[in-house]
């Protein structure tokens, strides 16, 4: 690269001033002419049949406009919603699924009917006064009793409740009769609702005239929208525009496409004019994807000395009553199952489980953060049972050398993750702190160290890899850099920014490939009018390491023209331009140079070099050789109340390493949310449905409960900077690592603190009443432990 | 999230506000914080006909000492009760638990005439009413705290009635309120408060039943000379809480205990 003022440079994001004075478009803030308001009418049962919808009284209300069903569907919306192969090629089955009910609803929430009104009040009000009339079915919650020959089925004329079993690497019986000690443990990972503060919305026009149909909607990645609701509606791209504006967070649930994002398009053809819905709370936390929801039963070996010799994995993942655009996704924990560590062998299986529920999908981590609990949960029960430091048993069994191919073929590109957790160490005082928890105990209290040393592979991905898992679409990223004649530069991008700050970190790539000045340089994204023919979106931790190497690749070949054309002007030979902080001269000539922009100007005049077209913009896609590998250590420090179970998060530790960093405030800022989020599900949320009626009971957010600031300690935050291979920049990417790696810090943290009692193993979230529970039996049960009070 | 029509309408006056309720009749609710009731509106949980509007009604937030009893307009804000000097004077833990309502946002908006004619069982100010015999004065009565929370959400107040101030004594020696939660913000999982008052203690529990609970057998073991702990293993007595998804009823009763063990103890 010519410089680097701007690669690294700690500036504030650009998009703040906006976003944080209001200033922001959200669908929300669209408005067309003539749009009419769109209400949903949802299952209220998580399993019945449909014997009838009157819908008379609705379409007579005040401001109604039309009622749809099925059937008015039907006439231009054809095929199922798409189900990727993910990481499960071989699926049992899939059910078929149209984006509103026919003759049986699955999950509550599921759409049965439509309104269209003049306002949001006039359809809300008119919804309420459709009758539908619902035969309830036995509805089917626990992961366990789905897969038992007499249960019930989610979809009555289903064959069974599994959806995929998939062995990736069978038991080595052998290889595990050479541990010396064996630990075994069942983890649960809660369901959880992925909750950005703008919730889903969609807004649709369409012209009859000439066929043309824009959709505004909160989406993460709206060349995949244009891509299936062109298939679906029959509309070809040059004539499906999506755009997805400012997007109030995604966390993995506004990639795949939703029913609304079929319905709201195909209620305006319908209709013949523009249709908003916008999402309300409670739908969200219904009806929007939901993230984990998987049990793992671990089992893990190692010889006396803290050698590890095996760890098998079997995961069941609740799929919810309808396979996920990229349900299977999160079998990717499987393939992660040994974590940072050498084993002599690694098994792992999993299965898909359906369910009257709405369905799972990648939520920040997906997969990762499964992989990283029950490797992490294993190797501390290994020492647990080997009577090792945590840390000790984790620094013999790093891997070390790099690349590093893991048992299922997997490359880790590279890694220091003993330097990470030293560093990691060493900002806790680690060994002060173990000398505080003995004391502490001396006194009795409950004070506990939780580490987490996590891997992580993102940055999807390699077309080999990634266009088999999609079904063909690779996932590259494409960018487009145009510079005007007066020096000015836009960039387009196929990724989507909504949190991550693109706006600030691609400029700053482009800055320094250019040699102009960063002011001079606009983003672009999430309109898929725009830019390149296909853009992949933003999920995976992939805009960087992906997307941000598109850029780079296109600033390159903008600067490979204009060096050729400086050259020309120079009546130099091109070997011989030397590009240097945005100025060309001739080698040992550094006096008479040519600014980039003047360069720029002159591509388009006349006299160019014979062959050369006038103009300066460049195109590119980028296909990376490999994943990423990102991997950092945690450290959570809690003292439990063990009167009442309160589990007080005094630290929080983060070393962090993601290869070269373009802004490290905006990682920071990554790590920060991340990091929030992981705790979350340690210690406070959970979807929780009733078992018997299949309601939900976590509606609101009165009982679902979010964190806020007050929750949370101020994190220490460390990094080492291990730049990766796989690409020009050396970079990995940070959007999921604190999510990753935090639920197990803290739920290590908390087993630690109450070992002195027995206790090994703590659900999520680990509520004051669960560890209450958990205190008082271990107590009734541990000769050592205080009598209960 | 979008709550049934209803009608809308400002009283500037306590008169005003009970001609408006008497024109609406059953189906109107008074509006002052909100903070409770537009939720529920939202939720469709509560669908009112009308909702009026106490909140430009002058005079109704004062707060004042008058006859050694501390007074609160029933439109006093969480906030300023508990930046009230007054209230940090005669009776701090209400300044206290005044600011541990809610979040910044509650806080400036809510009133202690909503808590209370709102009787929800996990409300804070409830509790200290109870505990202190305070007095719930309305445009036509005054009805002692013991008569007022009847059962969760249920008011002795008649459909016109509204309440103007609640009337507490002045109590300023050691007290402690803990208000038991997953999130600084939130309800009270288990509340429980101990108030020094003539030498005698009382003890408040909040969300240990459908209203707030005086631990009266607390009250009289401490007055035998039993030990904080011995005396807070009676706070569960009689209880029988309802489970959710905080906390079993064995977990509630337990932090009863536990709670007013902990606030006898940190009183000061």
């Amino acid at each position: 690269m010519a410089v680097t003022t701007m690669i690294g440079a700690k500036i504030h994001r650009r998009e703040d001033p906006r976003l944080v004075s209001g200033e922001g478009r959200y669908v929300d803030d669209f408005t067309r002419p003539g749009m009419l308001h769109l209400a949903v009418v949802r299952s209220p049962f998580a399993h019945a049949l449909v014997k009838s919808i009157d819908v008379a009284q609705a379409t007579k209300a005040p401001g109604v406009v039309a009622v749809y069903t099925h059937k008015d569907f039907a006439k231009v919306l054809s095929g199922s919603m798409p189900v990727t192969p993910s990481f499960v090629a071989e699926k049992k089955q899939s059910p078929a699924r149209f984006p509103i009910a026919d003759k049986e609803v699955v999950y509550q929430g599921e759409p049965v009917a439509v309104v269209l009104a003049e306002t949001k009040y006039q359809a809300s009000d008119a919804s309420n006064m459709i009758d539908v009339d619902y035969e309830q079915l036995a509805a089917v919650m626990d992961l366990d009793k789905a897969l038992e020959a007499k249960s019930p089925k989610v979809h009555a004329d289903g064959p069974d409740n599994l959806a995929w079993d998939l062995t990736y690497i069978p038991d080595d019986p052998a290889v595990m009769k050479e541990a010396d000690v064996v630990i075994k443990t069942r983890i649960l990972q809660q369901r959880l609702a992925p909750t950005s503060m703008e919730t889903r919305g969609v807004l649709a026009e369409y012209s009859k005239p000439d066929g043309t149909m824009t959709v505004w909607m909160s989406s993460q990645s709206p060349h995949f929208v244009r891509l299936f609701l062109g298939g679906a509606m029959g509309i070809p791209e040059n004539r499906l525009r999506v755009i997805s504006p400012d997007v109030g967070g995604g966390f993995g649930a506004k990639i795949s496409p939703y029913s609304e994002d079929w319905l709201v398009p195909a209620a305006a053809k319908l209709s013949g004019r523009p249709v908003k819905w916008i999402e309300s709370r409670t739908e969200s936390l219904q009806t929007t994807t939901h993230g984990r929801g998987q049990i793992f039963e671990v089992e893990a070996g190692a010889k006396k000395d803290g050698t590890l010799v095996f760890i098998k994995a079997t995961q069941y993942l609740d799929a919810g009553a309808y396979l996920g655009t990229f349900a299977a996704f999160q079998a990717c924990a499987c393939l992660l199952a040994g974590g940072a560590y050498n084993w002599k062998h690694v098994s792992a299986r999993t299965v898909g489980v359906l369910t009257n529920k709405v369905p799972t999908d990648p939520y920040r981590g997906a997969g990762r953060p499964e992989a990283t609990h029950m490797c992490e949960r294993a190797i501390d029960l290994l020492a647990g049972e080997l009577k090792m430091d945590p840390a000790d048993i984790r620094r013999k069994n790093f891997i070390s050398a790099f690349p590093h191919t893991n048992h299922f073929g997997l490359v880790f590109d590279s890694g220091a993750y003993e330097k990470a957790m030293d560093m990691a160490l060493e900002i806790a005082g680690y060994d002060k702190l173990r000398k505080q928890q003995e004391e502490g105990r001396k006194k009795g209290k409950y004070l506990g160290i939780g580490l987490s040393s996590w891997i992580e592979i993102c940055g999807f991905g390699p077309s080999a890899a990634t266009a088999p898992a999609t079904g063909g679409i690779a996932l590259v990223e494409s960018a487009q850099v145009r510079v005007f004649p007066t020096g000015s530069v836009a960039v387009y991008v196929g990724t989507h920014s909504h949190g991550q700050g693109h706006d600030t970190t691609f400029p700053q790539i482009v800055a320094d490939t250019l040699g102009v000045p960063y002011d001079s340089i606009e983003l672009r994204h999430g309109d898929t009018a725009e830019g390149p023919a296909f853009g992949y979106g933003t999920y995976g931790s992939r805009s960087l390491a992906v997307g941000g190497m598109a850029v780079f690749k296109a600033s390159k070949k903008v600067v490979d023209k204009a060096r050729k054309l400086a050259a020309h002007l120079f009546e130099a030979a091109e070997e011989d331009v030397v590009f240097d902080q945005g100025h060309f001269y001739v080698k040992g000539s550094p006096d008479k140079r040519k600014a980039f922009g003047e360069v720029a100007f002159a591509s388009y005049g006349a006299g160019l070099p014979e062959g050369m077209e006038q103009g300066l913009e460049a195109v590119a896609y980028y296909d990376p050789s490999n994943f990423v590998w990102p991997f950092g250590t945690h450290v959570a420090v809690v003292e439990v109340d063990a009167e009442t179970g309160h589990v007080d998060l005094q630290r929080y530790i983060a070393v962090d390493d993601c290869g070269n960093i373009i802004n490290p405030m905006i990682v920071d800022g990554q790590i920060h949310g991340g990091v929030a989020q992981g705790i979350s599900q340690a210690l406070y949320e959970e979807v929780v449905y009733d078992d018997e009626s299949g309601q939900m009971r976590t509606g609101t957010f009165t009982d679902y409960i979010l964190p806020s600031a007050n929750e949370f300690p101020t994190f220490e935050l460390g990094r080492t900077i291990t730049p990766s291979p796989t690409n020009e920049l050396g970079v990995k990417g940070i959007g999921e690592a604190g999510t990753i790696a935090s639920s197990i810090a803290v739920i290590n943290a908390i087993c630690d603190a109450l070992a002195p009692l027995g206790i090994k193993h703590v659900d999520m979230p680990a509520s004051p009443d669960r560890l209450w529970k958990l205190i008082k039996e271990a107590r009734g049960t541990n000769h050592n432990g205080k009598g209960g009070s | 999230m979008i709550p049934a029509a209803f009608e809308y309408a400002k009283a500037s006056s306590v008169e005003e506000a009970v001609k408006l309720l008497n024109k609406y009749g059953e189906d109107a609710k008074v509006l002052a914080g909100g903070h409770s009731l537009i939720p529920l509106m939202r939720l469709r949980l509560a669908q009112p006909k009308a909702l009026i509007d106490i909140n430009d009604i002058k005079g109704l937030d004062q707060i004042k000492e008058s006859g050694g009893k501390l007074h609160i307009g029933a439109l006093a804000r969480h906030v300023t009760i508990h930046n009230s000097q007054v209230v940090k004077d005669k009776l701090p833990i209400l300044a206290e638990v005044a600011g541990e309502v809610g979040d910044n946002q509650v806080r400036n908006m809510g009133t202690i005439g909503g808590v209370v004619a709102h009787a929800d069982a996990a409300g804070d100010y409830p509790t200290i009413a109870l505990m202190l015999d305070a007095d719930i004065v309305t445009n036509q009565r005054t009805i002692p705290a013991k008569d007022f929370f009847k059962d969760i959400f249920t008011t002795p107040l008649a459909a016109d009635e509204i309440v103007t101030e609640i009337v507490f004594p002045v109590a300023n020696g050691p007290h402690k309120y803990i208000k038991f939660r997953r999130r600084l913000f939130d309800w009270a999982i288990v509340g429980a408060a101990a108030q020094k008052v003539d030498g005698g203690w009382r003890i408040g529990l909040t969300n240990v039943g459908p209203t707030p609970v005086r631990a009266k057998a607390v009250e009289d073991a401490l007055h035998k000379g039993a030990k904080p702990e011995e005396a807070a293993q009676h706070a569960s007595d009689g209880l029988n809480p309802s489970g959710d998804l905080r906390a079993s009823p064995e977990y509630k009763k337990h932090l009863a205990r536990v709670l007013t063990k902990r606030a006898i103890e940190q009183a000061g």
